[in-house]
């Protein structure tokens, strides 16, 4: 099932398009990286899809139904971080939560403070007290927006840059909690600038560069293998000489060889008594597919 | 959202705050009043006041008209202006609008927890104003041979009479009070500042004032807002002179009308980008 579809989704504002025909697809169960430069589209993108902003043109289905015109039933099910946390800062995380939770429809009073509880618990802010948002660290106030987010026990999580603001334990925790809810059957869209985050969570990538959609792709597919092994020696001369034919490149004591199968190029060196530091199969980072896509769009 | 708005209204210390800072004027007239023993002359300053030093029952009406042109409807314009835009400002809009929270029924909340803010700081400023005018000011009623109180053209009012027609005025200073939350409320869903909001009803609340004082601006005085707001003066006369109340109703809820239309027409298909 389609989590989340658009199709030839635009935004202008005056002259300025800001999105340009992105056609979005998030499946059921993904953990999709949405990636892009500051200014790229992305954040009014994430607007649109929850029906904050309206597109110009194009079509926006959140769920199976079409958004915003469906905002009513299909908001109750998604929970989200737009452009950092946001609470009004005299009251406390807690009341923040419980009122938040009372604003909305269908909204039981029984348990109320049970759900403000687990949420808080699940991010990590279990322990806090009555003080004020105001006084709130930069992580907790991040903290206690995820757990607004995940007040409703969501299908879908919209995330923009869940780890703003966090320490490195931190962004852990955060990864892990994703990773679980995504395991317990949660679709998740993470908007990040963290490269090696999104490497680290997500299945599936969109690149958004100056409003266009560049690149959408199983993140295992672009961070695939590259057909090339890495083999790092003291003696590359020698080991030049035993795969001739198949040596790409020759960078100091690393050689970049064309093969896959790396067992039997291991064993060919060292029966040879070539002597072996490492050897393993050169994947693509996402840094070097998010650059590719963006500059080969940039020069299109 | 609308039970979340008023709970907010009525735990905030500065709604609160505010109402104490209204009330306190009033309060302070009262006790001037009842110590100099000075009152103005019939025919000058605000309504009423130069009745109260006999019959401290009208003080409520007099306290009424010393806080609605200009100090009630500056609290009004700061609450209306700050409601959308200080959400907004405070970037817990999107969060409402995500909970979700309708956009037609988040502006319909926010009036409400407006409106109740004036009926609070009205019925406020009225009962401590009969709890001052009963305790310090005069007692006797000005015709002497009737009990009751006397209508500001000299014939009597029963206590009954008098106790509806001060309820009515309540209600049209009220209704005064949701012409100029509409036009805040308006200006709140156009800016992204609460202040700036506050300040643009402010300025017509100023601009309107203004003009009225001005002869060349006769063709433009019925349609000014704030023209006929002591109209309410009018419903103590005997018998009571409509003229003037009934435009009053009408022009306030033109008021109400337009500006409530233009911010809902406004905000419903706002892109919210902050």
């Amino acid at each position: 099932m389609k989590v989340i579809r658009t199709e030839g989704l635009t935004k202008r504002f005056g002259r300025i398009t800001a999105v340009d025909g992105v056609g979005l697809d998030v499946r059921e169960g993904d953990v999709f990286g949405f990636l892009g430069a500051n200014g790229s589209g992305k954040t009014t993108t994430v607007r649109m899809l929850l029906g904050l902003v309206l597109p110009t043109s194009g079509t926006v289905e959140v769920l199976g139904e079409p958004m915003p015109a469906r905002r009513a039933s299909v908001l109750p099910q998604v929970g989200a971080l737009v452009e950092g946390p946001a609470a009004p800062p005299h009251l406390s995380g807690r009341r923040h939560l419980a009122l938040l939770d009372a604003a909305g429809p269908g909204s039981r009073r029984t348990g109320r403070a049970g759900r403000v509880d687990d949420a808080l618990e699940q991010v990590g802010l279990g322990g806090v007290d009555r003080r004020p948002v105001r006084t709130y660290s930069l992580g907790m106030r991040q903290r206690l927006g995820l757990a607004a987010a995940l007040m409703r026990r969501p299908r879908l999580l919209v995330l923009d840059e869940p780890t703003n603001g966090l320490d490195p334990a931190g962004i852990q925790e955060i990864r892990r909690l994703l990773l679980d809810l995504n395991a317990a059957g949660t679709t998740v869209l993470v908007s990040s600038h963290l490269l090696s985050e999104i490497e680290r969570t997500c299945t599936r990538v969109g690149v958004l560069h100056a409003g266009r959609l560049v690149l959408q792709d199983d993140l295992a597919s672009v961070c695939g293998p590259t057909g090339l092994l890495v083999v790092d020696t003291p003696d590359p001369h020698l080991a030049a000489r035993l795969l001739v034919g198949r040596v790409e490149a020759v960078d100091g004591e690393r050689l970049l060889v064309r093969d896959q199968d790396a067992a039997s190029v291991n064993a060919a060196l060292v029966g040879a008594g070539v002597p072996v530091r490492s050897l393993h199969a050169q994947r693509r980072s996402l840094e070097d597919v998010v650059l590719d896509a963006t500059s080969r769009q940039a020069i299109a | 959202m609308i039970r979340v708005e008023l709970v907010s209204l009525l735990r905030s210390r500065r709604t609160w705050a505010t109402i104490a800072l209204v009330d306190a004027l009033p309060v302070i007239v009262a006790v001037l009043l009842a110590v100099t023993d000075l009152g103005p002359r019939p025919g000058t300053g605000p309504a009423f006041l130069s009745a109260v030093l006999t019959d401290g029952t009208l003080y409520p009406l007099a306290a009424l008209a010393i806080v609605l042109p200009l100090f009630l409807p500056i609290a009004v314009a700061v609450f209306a202006g700050e409601a959308i835009a200080g959400e907004a400002q405070q970037g817990t809009l999107r969060y409402l609008l995500l909970r979700p929270v309708g956009r037609t029924h988040l502006l319909i909340a926010k009036l409400v927890g407006v409106m109740a803010f004036v009926v609070l700081t009205v019925l406020v400023v009225a009962a401590t104003a009969y709890l001052l005018g009963i305790g310090l000011l005069g007692h006797q009623s000005v015709t002497a041979s009737a009990p009751g109180t006397a209508s500001v053209s000299g014939t009597s009012l029963s206590t009954p009479e008098l106790v509806a027609r001060t309820f009515a005025a309540l209600g049209y200073a009220m209704l005064c009070m949701l012409g100029v939350a509409s036009v805040a409320l308006f200006a709140s869903t156009l800016v992204r500042s609460p202040l700036a909001a506050a300040m643009g009803a402010l300025a017509l609340l100023v601009g309107s004032t203004l003009l009225l004082t001005l002869d060349a601006a006769d063709p433009l005085k019925p349609y000014l807002l704030t023209r006929y707001w002591l109209a309410f003066v009018d419903l103590f006369r005997d018998p009571i002179l409509w003229h003037d109340l009934v435009r009053g109703v009408l022009l306030q809820l033109g008021y109400v009308v337009v500006f409530l239309g233009a911010a809902w027409a406004n905000f419903a298909t706002k892109d919210i980008s902050d």
